[in-house]
């Protein structure tokens, strides 16, 4: 006996302890959301053990796919920040793999009639996971703009070549505008994967509504199984696209925290 | 329990997790799954880093580099063959040019040598041609002299027998020849 | 029951960026269309550029949306 039922379309985003755990008087429980993280980065280490194992000259399939994605990262490091993008390159393609496999994972239908602690999860629908990966980004930024150009860091408030008054009004725009990086960059990927997620969800509610109703109206309920189908090859496009997005403005304040001291 | 029942239970469950979701408000919101989240995102993500960092990209890396190098390799190879290919196409054609200016240049010496040989056997047949033009000539005005010498002396004789014949007094011979040659001399 | 009916009111207020963001994205898929019809050749190079600014567009609709469903489900 399968209990089906539709979930409430914020149900997905809770956070269910599977594994109690404390660490001095903090909870750091093994959750749902701790479950889908470990398996995206253990999809994706498996994925590129299988690809690493035999480094052949010439690539099989999975090293070809692997090496695709790796030029992909490698020539955004590179037009974006330049040459001192280098050592950049590990954390981007970090970022990039870890981001695209938790929102793809987050895709994957549920198994119906299992717990809902192991029901799939998006660990990207949380802002804090997004905003500690944006704060991780702009630290980055900070630390190394910082030990690069020193206090010339500032310049990039201040972009060369305005007349004099100009500064008094842009000075605090550039400033805003820094300051609102993480949290746009966490906000934008948290919002593309919750609402997505939750346009998912409503959907499929549709389709239980309608089919709850009973007689003709159940036929109904194609119309919204439909929806949530083409929906779902929608969010599949998002899911890449906001790991690019996330990554290349990575890139971009990188880019500006390497070369502050050139505006 | 026919599927209706069902789907309407579940409809029902449905409405009451809504209800309850909608209770419980946002759960990105609730700061209490927020260490747990926080802790194994910084778990995974930096396993996940250290293992990118240290293993699989400079594998991956070192990889397409080494197919790099390779091919960069071949095409070296390929164009240092394709230069020791055109090396030996020059020295073919140096080689083939060079015989064909020896033979060229042999073939002027012979003619060269042809045309000297028939420019003296010319020469010396003209000198000989010219030779015997020059004694012919010579014979030829030997003769003519002779033979006007002879026509002289047949119009003396011829003069000298008129004039016996006609005045019965012979002249000499001499006055007969300056007689004629007077005449001959002054038509 | 006039607390519930002013937050369905302001979900629905915060959902309107979605018209603004619908715009956006309109110019700036119909201007790279018309450009990459001008000069099919440059398309290819313009096209990460295109869709960060897709990205950044969409945002400011999805952040109405983020706005809507905190109200709804929030207070």
């Amino acid at each position: 006996m399968i209990d089906i039922r539709a979930a409430g379309p914020m149900e997905q985003f809770e956070i269910l302890p599977i594994i109690a755990l404390d660490f001095a008087g903090v909870d750091i429980s093994f959750t749902n959301s701790s479950l889908w993280m470990v398996i995206a980065t253990s999809a994706i280490v498996l994925f590129f053990f299988l690809a690493t194992r035999r480094a052949a000259l010439i690539p099989g399939r999975v090293q070809s796919a692997v090496e695709v994605l790796y030029e992909f990262v490698s020539d955004l490091v590179r037009d974006t920040i330049g040459a001192d993008g280098r050592k950049f390159f590990p954390y981007v393609f970090t970022l990039f793999i870890f981001i695209l496999a938790a929102n793809l994972f987050g895709l994957v239908p549920s198994i119906p009639g299992t717990p809902a602690e192991i029901h799939t999860f998006t660990p990207t629908s949380h802002l804090i996971v997004t905003l500690a990966l944006a704060m991780v980004t702009i630290s980055i930024v900070l630390i190394y703009g910082f030990w690069k150009n020193g206090l010339k860091f500032f310049k990039l408030f201040a972009p060369s070549g305005l007349p004099i008054y100009m500064y008094a009004l842009i000075v605090p725009i550039e400033i805003i505008s820094f300051l609102s990086r993480p949290i746009s960059l966490a906000v934008r990927l948290f919002a593309n994967m919750f609402a997505g997620h939750i346009i998912l969800k409503l959907f499929a509610g549709f389709v239980v509504s309608l089919l709850s109703a009973g007689g003709a109206v159940m036929l109904f309920g194609i119309a919204p199984f439909l929806g949530a189908v083409a929906v779902t090859a929608l969010e599949f496009l998002v899911a890449a696209l906001q790991a690019y997005v996330f990554a290349v403005l990575t890139c971009i304040y990188l880019s500006d925290a390497a070369h502050a001291a050139d505006h | 329990m026919s599927i209706f029942t069902l789907i309407t239970s579940a409809a029902e469950t449905a409405a009451a997790h809504g209800d309850e979701a909608a209770s419980a408000g946002l759960p990105q919101l609730d700061p209490s799954s927020w260490p747990s989240q926080l802790f194994w995102l910084t778990f995974t993500f930096g396993i996940l880093y250290a293992l990118m960092h240290t293993k699989f990209l400079p594998a991956i890396g070192g990889a397409i580099e080494e197919r790099r190098d390779r091919i960069a390799d071949d095409l070296d190879k390929a164009s240092e063959f394709k230069r020791e290919a055109d090396d030996a196409e020059n020295a073919y054609n140096q080689a083939l040019a060079d015989a064909k200016a020896k033979a060229q240049g042999i073939a002027a010496e012979t003619r060269a040598e042809v045309d000297k040989d028939i420019a003296e056997m010319q020469a010396g047949t003209d000198a000989a041609l010219e030779q015997q033009v020059a004694a012919a000539e010579a014979r030829i005005t030997g003769m003519k002299a002779d033979a006007a010498a002879k026509v002289r002396e047949a119009a003396a004789e011829t003069a000298r027998a008129i004039v016996e014949t006609l005045i019965d007094e012979a002249p000499t011979s001499d006055a007969a020849a300056k007689a004629v040659s007077t005449v001959s001399n002054a038509s | 029951m006039e607390a519930e009916a002013a937050k369905l009111i302001g979900a629905g207020l915060a959902s309107i960026p979605l018209a603004g963001a619908g715009v956006g994205l309109g110019l700036i898929f119909g201007n790279f269309l018309s450009g990459a019809f001008r000069n099919p050749s440059a398309a290819a190079a313009n096209q990460p550029t295109m869709l960060l600014a897709f990205a950044l567009t969409e945002f400011t609709g999805l952040l109405g949306f983020a706005i809507a469903m905190i109200i709804l489900y929030t207070f």
